[in-house]
């Protein structure tokens, strides 16, 4: 193999003048984070809200919930990020689409709110299935208790289900971490876009491509860490182990 | 909001969209979930062997290619995929790879690592008699694995196979990355010279939509009919 390895370039500077290649990837790893964080957010709260809607009685509200989810999980994350990124302002009225246009660090929020979205329909799915695989005991025994069917929800199903589905959650959150770098297409430059960039400049393509899988590693082994002690954590004696 | 809307630049470019864009994008979905079934069985395979070594092998690369985001890799094998070439060539210099052999193992070697863990399930979940009744016939393990798991496995996991196909498909999007003309990158191409963005990408969501949507209501019924024969 005729390629010439240079470890020692993640020391140099680079010519964005932002300091080292090192440093480089590290800003790329910070947004990343940043965006994943903040579309986690936004899986959760509307992927929780919807697969609730989804275990409803009532027929009007499963259904919103299954054109929702429909909706986000038939169309690619790449043509959603499009749609909100270049459709979305040309079709609202035109000081709305201005002022979006305009607007600072739009690649940034583009990213955030398009992937959080794109992942609530698979939070919405793992809560619904959570919900269902509760024993159907305890919904009755909430109501006999005199609970409405939110307090019943919010005392009784969620805390339960939530905690039943904390490792489909996990793989979810990897899922969003490493769903960010599609927004490289939107002009996102986070971890994966540092790497290419570095790339670019330097010409050392594998170094640059290996630091950034090192990285997406370490990311992947604290997050998986973090949540099995969470797991153990809220596990409820006696209901689910946490092995 | 739609007054401005030009439907005609739509059909202006059909058959650019059609003929090059999807026929790229359905024959590296179709080759891709091909190639990937077959090396995922492979990696399962290898996890199931008992052999520790194989079994490690096998486990650290789904492992790895599971924890990648796809970008990264498509960049990592655009890159790569000439080295190898060289390698197995025995050539002095990197060989030039066209694009759609370059997305093609990208995502035959990217898909395995998923395909192998719905084929790693599908075999545990064939009671353990069956393999040990083809071993007290006579059977060699390669033909156990042939003629008695395998087909078992494989039928048990088919909707599950598919959806993550239907995935697949979805995914093939992200060769824009690299500028390629699938059929997202053609309705870019498109966009982007007729300056039609919103035309061009709601028609693309569409349609991808649209075959998605089939594809899933297809994939449900299978999964109830398999369900009613057990």
């Amino acid at each position: 193999m005729n390629y010439h390895w240079n470890w020692r370039i993640f020391w140099e500077p680079a010519p964005n003048g932002t300091g080292t290649y090192l440093d480089m990837l590290l800003s790329g790893l910070v947004l990343t984070i940043e965006t994943a964080i903040c579309a986690w957010i936004i899986a959760l709260a509307f992927g929780s809200v919807i697969g609730v809607l989804r275990t409803l009685p009532s027929k009007t509200a499963s259904r919103i919930g299954f054109g929702y989810v429909e909706f986000f999980r038939n169309l690619p994350l790449l043509v959603q990020l499009f749609i909100w990124f270049f459709v979305l302002p040309e079709i609202l009225p035109r000081s709305w689409g201005l002022w979006l246009k305009q607007m600072p660090n739009a690649p940034f929020y583009t990213a955030a709110i398009g992937i959080g979205l794109f992942m609530s329909a698979r939070v919405a799915e793992q809560t619904r299935a959570g919900i269902n695989s509760l024993p159907r005991g305890q919904k009755l025994a909430a109501t006999a208790l005199g609970l409405t069917t939110a307090q019943a929800y919010r005392y009784v199903l969620l805390p339960m289900a939530f905690r039943i589905i904390m490792p489909p959650l996990t793989s979810e959150f990897l899922s969003t971490i490493k769903n960010t770098s599609v927004a490289i297409t939107i002009g996102l430059i986070e971890l994966t876009g540092e790497a290419r960039a570095m790339q670019e400049f330097s010409f050392q393509v594998f170094e640059a491509f290996t630091a950034a899988t090192v990285l997406y590693l370490l990311v992947n082994i604290v997050v998986v860490t973090a949540m099995r002690l969470l797991e153990r954590a809220i596990a409820v004696p006696g209901y689910i182990t946490g092995k | 909001m739609f007054a401005s809307f030009d439907f005609d630049v739509i059909g202006r470019s059909l058959g650019y969209l059609f003929f090059d864009g999807m026929t790229f994008t359905l024959t590296l979905t179709g080759l891709a979930a091909l190639g990937g079934l077959i090396f995922g069985t492979l990696l399962a395979l290898m996890r199931l062997s008992g052999l520790k070594l194989l079994g490690w092998i096998a486990g650290l690369y789904v492992d790895l290619m599971r924890s990648l985001p796809l970008v990264l890799v498509i960049f990592w094998f655009y890159f790569l995929v000439p080295y190898i070439g060289q390698w197995l060539t025995g050539s002095s210099r990197p060989i030039r790879v066209g694009a759609f052999t370059s997305s093609l193992v990208t995502f035959v070697m990217f898909e395995a690592a998923y395909f192998s863990e719905i084929m790693r399930a599908g075999i545990q979940s064939i009671s353990k008699g069956q393999p040990m009744a083809a071993q007290a016939l006579g059977l060699t393990y390669s033909q156990t694995m042939r003629y008695v798991v395998l087909p078992q496995a494989f039928r048990n996991m088919l909707p599950v196979l598919l959806t993550q196909t239907i995935v697949l498909f979805q995914d093939t999007s992200l060769v824009y990355v690299l500028s390629i003309p699938d059929f997202l990158g053609a309705a870019s191409k498109v966009a982007q010279r007729d300056g039609r963005l919103v035309e061009m990408y709601l028609f693309a969501a569409a349609v991808y939509f649209a075959i998605s949507c089939v594809a899933s209501f297809g994939v449900r019924r299978l999964q109830a009919r398999i369900a009613y024969v057990h």
